[in-house]
């Protein structure tokens, strides 16, 4: 494994944007931009540590409220039903499909816990620098980067209804604050992840010199 | 390192490991020997079929959001809706935050997409440097994860099967224009943009 170069050990950057592999500026020149597409250039992302607690704590903060507030109101002649995200699956398993069911709570509620699971173990073992896992590590973070939006899946459903089911007193659906919450846990943990940098996880590697 | 050039090497994006680049056959794809990411493909990026892609994205993108979606019947009576039926009724109906996500995620960033690379593409086929081909491309970098038809679409199906339960439900053109979307989309995603980087590169050189 330590055979390998690292951009960072023979004096490379390599652009976060357009991938172009640049010399290392001299010291102290840290504002260098990229000749090729202007960016500014940075062995890791800046702030990365920081900036991906602070984004997954506020994300985590939204999480609550939207798992706990309902997203949606059905309202028809005689009975007025809010529904939350886990209540909204239970009622997919009776009426719907099981297997549409089983889509909805993976991507609503167990991707973004497994977001937070993922995202706080990688920040935490690249803080302590450990070479442990690293291959598995590595792939965890692309399975958080892959499948993110898809949580994005209930809200869409949510705004659909309610643009759909308006038949006045019969029958109406409307949003209710958890489905904002929801929206901003998303945005949040997409923000969260795209601003952790995985170098960091081979960064043990860097201990011996 | 004074033997190598810079343009002979690339790193990997997610562990910062020094390649040599090299000539891949067909179908293959780079991985890092370090993380596993994936560095590259193989140069699969022809602009003239990537030009008649996108354009059958865009007239696809067009339908999906003109026509409508889905339509519902209770008693006789209709409901239907399309993309912007759905932002604007969140618009109305105190969810401000969903409708902008929404326009953003399934209009404007598609929108912005699809025209910028067909853009792109239109002056690549002619080997040729577009204009503006510089903040383009950052702009493509930065709301490359953000575009989510292909969520939607998803999305529409448990609409639709939630619905199905009270209403007589009637899937509209819309919904058809939408799958077509998804699958160009994922044609799309095999893809990596990033290629025209290093052909404009030729151009100049």
């Amino acid at each position: 494994m330590s055979a390998l170069p690292r951009a960072a050990d023979l004096g490379l950057i390599g652009c976060h944007v357009c991938r172009l592999v640049c010399r290392q500026p001299p010291e102290g020149a840290d504002d260098m931009a990229c000749p090729r597409c202007g960016s500014a250039l940075h062995r890791r992302k800046p702030a990365t540590y920081a900036r991906t607690w602070a984004l997954l704590l506020a994300a985590f903060m939204m999480y609550l409220p939207a798992n706990f507030l309902p997203i949606m109101r059905t309202a028809s002649l005689n009975d007025v039903d809010d529904n939350t995200i886990l209540s909204g699956v239970k009622e997919l398993w009776i009426n719907g499909s099981a297997d549409l069911a089983i889509i909805v709570f993976v991507a609503s509620i167990l991707v973004p816990m497994l977001k937070f699971l993922v995202l706080g173990t990688l920040l935490i073992s690249s803080h302590m620098r450990t070479d442990w896992a690293q291959v598995q590590r590595a792939r965890l973070y692309r399975l958080v980067e892959f499948i993110g939006y898809w949580s994005m899946l209930d809200v869409f459903v949510v705004a659909l209804l309610s643009a759909l089911v308006r038949f006045n007193v019969l029958s109406r659906v409307e949003p209710l604050p958890g489905v904002i919450f929801f929206g901003l846990t998303v945005v949040l943990t997409m923000l969260a992840s795209m601003s952790f940098d995985p170098r960091l996880i081979w960064d043990s590697r860097d201990s011996d010199d | 390192m004074s033997t190598t050039s810079l343009e002979a090497l690339q790193i990997c994006e997610e562990c910062d490991t020094v390649h040599r680049r090299r000539a891949m056959t067909r179908g293959e794809v780079g991985k890092c020997a370090c993380c596993g990411a994936t560095l590259e493909h193989y140069h699969s990026l022809n602009p003239n079929t990537m030009l008649a892609l996108v354009l059958t994205a865009f007239i696809v993108f067009v339908q999906a959001n003109l026509w409508p979606i889905v339509t519902l019947g209770l008693n006789g009576r209709h409901s239907s809706t399309t993309l912007w039926g759905a932002i604007i009724t969140m618009w109305q109906s105190n969810a401000q935050v969903i409708s902008v996500l929404a326009a953003a995620t399934l209009f404007f960033f598609p929108l912005v997409k699809m025209l910028s690379i067909g853009w792109l593409l239109w002056f690549a086929r002619q080997r040729r440097c577009a204009p503006g081909f510089v903040p383009i491309m950052v702009t493509l970098h930065y709301i490359g994860p953000w575009t989510m038809s292909e969520v939607f679409v998803l999305g529409a199906l448990v609409a639709i099967v939630k619905a199905k339960v009270y209403f007589d439900v009637v899937a509209d053109p819309g919904i058809y224009a939408y799958a077509v979307l998804t699958v160009l989309i994922t044609i799309f995603a095999r893809v990596d943009m990033r290629e025209l980087w290093n052909m404009r590169m030729k151009d100049e050189g």
